[in-house]
């Protein structure tokens, strides 16, 4: 009995010392996912019915493909953070003097490279010449880079080089989906083309465009806003799949919308950390902002929480010539195939938590380090990877210690 | 016909069935009451008993920080039904009641017919001889709360199936041998198309299959085992067979696909020392259009010490042992290299668990367990970290 009694302390012991036995909470700025500052309970409680939905697994009994890329959106963004080579997808098209076609009668522009059991997956069909890798971005804060009112890109935009820094800028002049509706800021050109700022030709108008494009060529799943399921032509010219459609509701795609409009923007670490301040005065310096713009405000928004806020995502949203390393011979929209659209630097240095231990940067993942992505700047950003490659090795690290406390 | 001589046919084959029934009690329709188990019981020649176990406990568990609190679960409430009309047939059947009535399963209802002990049939919805656990699963006599991931994740305990086949025992001086050997319909479809993203043999297990084989292919399951009195027993087992609905209305619509389980499993006793365990590996034909998600190979282990701490009289109940328990586990489900980056696919988890056992009985326990998971995800990120406390009480009746 004796031993039994001596027990009892022992386990009183370890239930007080509980919290201790469970696992800590990450610091708010060691993960990317989670909900952002200031959210009424009703928009907490949207928020997780959108995380729900953004981390639900598709099979075929609930309209996985047939072809598709990845069976759900956080398979792809990891922790809301950034993708990995296995997760990377492909556009393709053809470019012939000066025309692209996006192949669309062969299962253009984008490769649904893998199939549910029983049917056969898309392959590259042989017009296709303009071939790009797509790496996961990081969906974090996009809900504040959504609520910029068009007239900022515009006025950051210097499509002719006034300025003559080398630097211009565009916008990316697209035709929405049918079912975009504009709000009082958006702008439309002449032809009623409006500007697209998601994806890497910044092609999506806004974040129900790039979230139902998603669900149609990402993962095969149709939804109220899209009811054509991906077609594979070696097939038959019609869709395959048995599922009826739409295979999910307008609500479910509206909770994702929510979702990724209220996930938090990416907090960023050791601000004090003196090389850090270096590191940000120097990337100023050599012009790496003129681009990747440290400061945005949004405008006014239904959200309160994103409304007028102002905020550090080190992008322009605009498409910059990247020069004929980086030029893949595909595009989107109005846009070159050597242009690309500045990629948010915040969240970057916890990228590697969600590529696997490793980071894949660039539009598809082809710089291995923080230092390969900014040597294989070139176009308009030519000039300032020359600045950077005269640093000296400290100050090179101080920018890329002040990029990963991003 | 007309319906004058439908009834007069009618009366006379229910004529003639009266005529055929054993027992020159009744019509037919009394047919329900013509029952052997009815006669045997009123002549007082049967056994027959209903029994069964109930498990509940409480669950606080904590992910990465953030927990949903505090909250009871009514796991299991299992009722057994048995019966002997000779001494040589027995009967036995299971229904499963998981978390109330949210799953209901007939986990058992099978028919033993003995020839000898080293030869019996044995038919109807039986639990697949794979590994130790699945068919020896009740929770009363286990310490620890969760099941064994191995046990339910790769092997898909509890796998029941339609069966057909034989089973024996050997003895040979103080070792016995046995063996046990079904053809089955199998696991199914859902190996693949299912919600985990993964290769996933409990999916596979479609309701179906008690019903028809989805390609007409039966599986073949097997295990034979070693044991020695008073140390313990090994097994070694295995299932295979075609998965896919390869074949629809006399159509080959897809590759046929098969999926193999090789199983060892161990139980010993060392001194006052109690240790357990299995471990599984699994080999899954898949499609490569569907990608790396799915894994070809998966393996895991489960490995439990139990060792009596004290023994003795509590509030009025003898001889009360107290077990201290450890669990580990590890599985990777999915082994292998992504081909795009030659880098090793995640996919895998470990577990540990300590906890501690309070035996009033050998069939009526209460468990304390502490449970600690480590899971990483398909791309190696950080393993994502789960633990918790965990209160059950499980009990025989
Ligand atoms: C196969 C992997 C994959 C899946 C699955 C996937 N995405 Fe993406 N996502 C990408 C890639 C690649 C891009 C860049 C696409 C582009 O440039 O058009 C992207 C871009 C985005 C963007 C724009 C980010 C930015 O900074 O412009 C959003 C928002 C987004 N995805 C949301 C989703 C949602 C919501 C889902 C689920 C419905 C989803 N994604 C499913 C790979 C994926
Ligand atoms: C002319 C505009 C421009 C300038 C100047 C510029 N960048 Fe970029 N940067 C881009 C674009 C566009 C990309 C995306 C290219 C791609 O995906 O192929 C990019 C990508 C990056 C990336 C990879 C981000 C990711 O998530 O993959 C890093 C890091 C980066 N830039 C850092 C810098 C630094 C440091 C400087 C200054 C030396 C700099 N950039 C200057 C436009 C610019």
């Amino acid at each position: 009995m004796k031993k039994w009694l001596t027990l009892i302390p022992l386990v009183g012991i370890s239930l007080l010392s509980c919290e201790k036995l469970l696992p800590p909470t990450p610091a708010d700025n060691e993960v990317l996912d989670g909900p952002m500052d200031g959210l009424s309970p009703t928009q907490l409680q949207i928020f997780l019915e959108g995380d729900e939905a953004f981390a639900d697994i598709f099979s075929p009994q609930t309209g996985l493909g047939p072809i598709f890329v990845a069976t759900s959106c956080a398979g792809c963004h990891v922790g809301d953070g950034k993708g990995h080579p296995f997760t990377t997808l492909t556009r393709f098209g053809n470019y012939t003097n000066g025309q692209f076609d996006h192949l669309l009668h062969l299962g253009g522009g984008q490769l649904q490279n893998r199939a549910i059991p029983g049917y056969t997956a898309e392959t590259l069909p042989p017009e296709a010449t303009g071939i790009s890798r797509f790496t996961p971005p990081a969906v974090t804060g996009l809900g504040l880079l959504a609520a910029v009112p068009d007239e900022t890109l515009l006025a950051l935009a210097d499509p002719d080089d006034v300025n003559e820094d080398g630097i211009s800028g565009r916008v990316n002049y697209i035709h929405p989906p049918s079912f975009f509706i504009p709000s009082g800021w958006h702008y439309s050109d002449a032809q009623g083309r409006y500007i697209g700022r998601f994806g890497k030709k910044a092609a999506a108008v806004d974040l129900l465009h790039q979230t139902v494009n998603a669900y149609k060529q990402d993962m095969g799943i149709t939804s109220d806003f899209d009811l054509q399921e991906p077609i594979n032509y070696a097939v038959a010219s019609h869709p395959t799949d048995p599922v009826a459609d739409p295979e999910l509701p307008a609500a479910t795609v509206q909770s994702v919308v929510f979702y990724l409009r209220t996930l938090k923007a990416p907090v960023p670490r050791s601000q004090h950390d003196p090389q850090v301040a270096q590191g940000r005065q120097l990337f100023m310096d050599i012009q790496c902002g003129k681009c990747h713009v440290p400061t945005m405000k949004t405008g006014v928004s239904d959200i309160k929480a994103l409304s007028e806020i102002e905020f550090h995502p080190y992008t322009d949203l605009l498409l910059h010539d990247m020069g004929a390393a980086l030029d893949d011979g595909y595009t989107e929209g109005s846009a070159g195939t050597a242009e690309w659209r500045t990629p948010p630097l915040w969240g970057l240095g916890l990228s590697a938590n969600a590529q696997g231990g490793s980071i894949f940067l660039l539009h598809d993942g082809r710089a291995r380090s923080i230092e390969e992505a900014v040597l294989l700047h070139g176009g308009e950003a030519e000039n300032s990877r020359n600045a950077f490659q005269q640093l000296s090795v400290q100050e090179r690290n101080a920018i890329i210690q002040f990029l990963e406390s991003l | 016909m007309k319906p004058i001589s439908i009834l007069l046919f009618w009366t006379i084959l229910i004529q003639c069935l009266g005529a055929q029934t054993p027992d020159s009690l009744g019509a037919n329709k009394d047919a329900v009451y013509q029952r052997p188990f009815i006669f045997e019981g009123q002549k007082g020649n049967l056994t027959a008993a209903v029994g069964g176990y109930l498990e509940a406990n409480t669950n606080y568990f904590s992910t990465d920080g953030v927990s949903e609190g505090f909250s009871m679960e009514m796991r299991r409430f299992n009722i057994f039904f048995y019966s002997t009309l000779k001494e040589r047939i027995k009967f036995i059947a299971e229904l499963e009641f998981e978390h109330g009535t949210e799953e209901i399963a007939l986990e058992t209802a099978m028919l033993d017919f003995e020839l000898t002990p080293a030869l019996a049939f044995r038919a109807g919805i039986v639990l697949v001889p794979l590994g130790y656990f699945n068919q020896n699963h009740d929770s009363p006599k286990w310490e620890f709360i969760d099941r064994p991931l191995v046990s339910t994740t790769l092997i898909p305990a509890t796998y029941a199936d339609v069966g057909f086949g034989l089973h024996g025992t050997i003895p040979l001086n103080s070792l016995s041998f046995t063996y046990e050997t079904y053809l089955l319909n199998g696991l199914q479809d859902g190996i693949l198309a299912n919600t985990s993203n993964r290769t996933f043999l409990p999916a596979g297990k479609n309701e179906e299959r008690f019903g028809e084989d989805n390609n007409g292919s039966p599986s073949l399951a097997a295990r034979i085992a070693m044991k020695k009195r008073g140390l313990g027993e090994i097994g070694f087992s295995s299932f295979g067979g075609y998965y896919n609905t390869f074949k629809k209305d006399g159509l080959r619509v897809d590759e046929k696909r098969k999926v193999f389980v090789f199983a060892f499993d161990y139980n010993f006793s060392f001194g006052k020392a109690k240790m357990l365990g299995e471990a599984a590996l699994v080999k899954t034909e898949v499609p490569s259009a569907l990608g790396q998600a799915f894994g070809q190979t998966q393996w895991g282990i489960h490995a439990d010490v139990i060792y009596p701490i004290w023994n003795g009289g509590l509030f009025g109940w003898e001889n009360v042992r107290l077990n201290a328990a450890f669990r580990f586990e590890a599985i990777d489900y999915n082994v292998g290299q992504f081909d795009e980056t030659g880098g090793n696919i995640g996919d895998h988890l470990l577990t540990i668990v300590p906890g501690f056992s309070l035996r009033f009985s050998p069939n009526t326990l209460l468990k304390v367990n502490y449970r600690y998971r480590w899971d990483t995800d398909l791309l190696g990120n950080p393993a994502v970290k789960t633990a918790g406390f965990q209160f059950g009480m499980a009990s025989y009746f």
